[in-house]
């Protein structure tokens, strides 16, 4: 009875994922078109009218809106994301090439925000009311409020400046990592911190825990067998919209620390008037977010027989 | 008959006040005793010290509680563990909130054995047998969301009892249950007790449930021993009012149809407003000075029975 049911939840979620994904190509479309004549942020300062109406048809801009979604939609499936004015090379190279640093970036920050944020998460729920509470939470509250630039600084500061222990910028390796990786996770950890520790609490309260202690097992036992994996759930969830939180988070980060990512590439686009590059960055980070939920709801079959089962 | 489990003079507090005062009452092997009360009388606070499974806030003040002869309160938490599962054990009340939803019938059950579940695995399937689950090779493998309710409650029996327990403490393990469900669940724990000799403490608020399967009963009010004695004696003569109020207040089916249901006046009063006398004095229709101003120790009155009331001989 699993395989159908599972099936069926998958097509749903695949389902859901694509129509996720069709409508954030059109609402891309139509806000970088309402937004004004994008002709008029493509061409360099003092061009005369007849230019601008040149570009204009050149690039397509004086077709109906509904033909210009149309070949959009077109160039999308062929993976054609048109030519940067700026740097005359196509945009999909322009971004592919930044996009590795980037998910290294966001790898980082997620073994830096999950592997902190759920220990802490589930020693300040399972020692709650302690000192290992109140330690942690000063931490994890720290984590929360320092916004990450300034949090970026003082850790340039202090590993890059006055220990000399990793390089202050740049792209040299896996030293030059850690910082951006330190600065972008701590927000997230502190939110996967807060997020576990309600969980596991809610979780500890259940007559499950007592009825598994009535069976002889340490507190500490009952949490390995029982608390987590229920706790997981909804700190999954999470997880799925902090990956694309990181990706916003990453346009600071990659600015202080000189990081070679897209949220760099999208500043320097923006600076620059580079309508298509940005667009294809709006584009990749909004699809992340839809593919980093769909691995939720996979993630969920894994845990929780209930949705294998289809109840 | 040796007492399995002995409770003598048991005294809970939270935040000062006692919520469970100076109760003893002790059980024997095979024999099924029940403990019966409104909510909050603190008869499960009562099982949760015998499992030292006391919520944080609830502290033992004083009292023993001896298994098989050990205190158990006397006991480093890690000696308590061993016990547990093994020589006492628990059900509750809500069966599927008991079971991790994530975990299989089979996980629950061998964690009593501390084994995994593919080395008991054949113990495991017989006492599913046993605890009348059919299909159990089937059964073994599901969760709990998969079974009704009462396979949810058997389930549970069967992990509370595979360790071959002395004890057993049920809290209210028919309540959440359909009534033809519970009439089976109530025979299965009578039928195993007896099998097993495995002693039954059955908290209960039902004294239906108490008619049906126990032997002897303890009537508890606002945390303490109202009265005691065989299940029989003490339902066809009470010696306590309150245990002849809550009998008089079940409703019977030769009552007149839509007649008005007999209920005890007033209310149980919270732990902040305990009097120094009998805590039932305020609803009793016998009160006297006296109640109200010394408690009436439980003393024992002939028959294996006992009650705390000074006035119990107005009864006879």
């Amino acid at each position: 009875m699993g395989a159908i049911t599972l099936t069926r939840y998958l097509a749903s979620r695949i389902g859901q994922a694509l129509l996720a994904s069709f409508g954030v190509l059109t609402i891309v479309f139509f806000i970088m078109r309402l937004s004004g004549d994008p002709t008029l942020l493509l061409v360099p300062e003092g061009a005369s009218l007849e230019q601008i109406a040149q570009l204009r048809h050149e690039l397509g801009f004086d077709r109906p809106l509904g033909m210009q979604f149309l070949s959009y939609l077109g160039d999308l499936a062929r993976f054609d994301f048109g030519e940067s004015l700026v740097q005359r090379a196509p945009v999909l190279g322009i971004v592919a090439e930044r996009v590795p640093y980037t998910v290294a970036l966001a790898v980082g920050a997620l073994v830096v925000a999950l592997g902190l944020g759920i220990p802490a998460g589930i020693a300040m729920a399972v020692w709650r009311g302690g000192i290992v509470e109140r330690a942690l939470s000063g931490f994890v509250l720290a984590g929360q409020s320092l916004p990450t630039f300034w949090s970026g600084i003082l850790l340039i500061l202090l590993f890059g400046v006055s220990l000399r222990w990793l390089p202050t910028s740049g792209s040299d390796g896996f030293a030059s990592l850690v910082m951006p990786s330190l600065a972008l996770g701590i927000v997230a950890m502190s939110t996967f911190a807060r997020m576990t520790r309600i969980s596991v609490l809610d979780e500890l309260s259940r007559d499950y825990v007592t009825a598994a202690r009535a069976r002889g097992l340490s507190r500490g036992g009952a949490v390995l067998r029982h608390v987590l994996r229920n706790a997981a759930i909804p700190v999954v969830t999470i997880a799925a919209l902090e990956i694309g939180n990181l990706l916003a988070g990453a346009v600071i980060v990659e600015t202080v620390f000189a990081w070679p990512g897209i949220g760099q590439l999208a500043i320097q686009s923006i600076q620059s008037r580079d309508f298509l590059v940005v667009q294809a960055i709006v584009l990749f980070v909004s699809l992340v977010y839809v593919f980093s939920s769909f691995l939720a709801d996979l993630a969920y079959v894994v845990i929780d027989p209930r949705i294998r089962m289809g109840r | 008959m040796s007492q399995v489990l002995a409770i003598e003079n048991l005294s809970l507090s939270i935040a000062g006040a006692r919520v469970v005062d100076g109760v003893s009452l002790s059980v024997a092997a095979g024999e099924v005793m029940a403990i019966v009360g409104e909510s909050g009388c603190g008869k499960s606070l009562t099982a949760a010290a015998v499992m030292r499974l006391l919520p944080p806030a609830v502290r033992q003040e004083a009292g023993s509680i001896r298994l098989a002869g050990v205190d158990i309160a006397r006991l480093r938490e890690s000696e308590v563990r061993g016990l547990r599962g093994r020589r006492m054990s628990m059900i509750f009340q809500e069966p599927q909130a008991a079971l991790d939803p994530l975990s299989t019938v089979g996980t629950h059950i061998a964690q009593s054995l501390r084994q995994p579940l593919h080395r008991v695995r054949a113990e495991v399937l017989r006492m599913l047998d046993e605890v009348g689950i059919s299909d159990p090779a089937r059964r073994i493998d599901q969760h709990p969301f998969e079974l009704s309710g009462g396979m949810c409650q058997r389930v549970m029996i069967a992990s509370a009892l595979i360790g071959r327990p002395e004890l057993l403490l049920a809290d209210e393990p028919t309540t959440a249950l359909d009534v033809t469900i519970q009439a089976q669940i109530l025979d299965l724990l009578r039928k195993l007790a007896r099998e097993r000799g495995t002693a039954i403490v059955l908290i209960t608020h039902d004294m239906g449930v108490v008619a049906d399967i126990a032997d002897r009963v303890a009537v508890m009010y606002a945390g303490r021993i109202a009265e005691t004695g065989p299940v029989d004696a003490l339902f066809a003569a009470p010696r306590h009012p309150y245990t002849a109020l809550l009998l008089a207040s079940i409703p019977r089916l030769t009552d007149v149809p839509k007649s008005v249901l007999a209920v005890i006046p007033g209310r149980v009063p919270g732990a902040a407003e305990f009097g120094p006398g009998c805590r039932f004095a305020g609803r009793c229709p016998l009160t006297e000075p006296r109640c109200e101003a010394e408690p009436p120790p439980l003393a024992p009155i002939g028959d294996g029975r006992a009650t705390a009331c000074w006035r119990w001989e107005q009864m006879v």
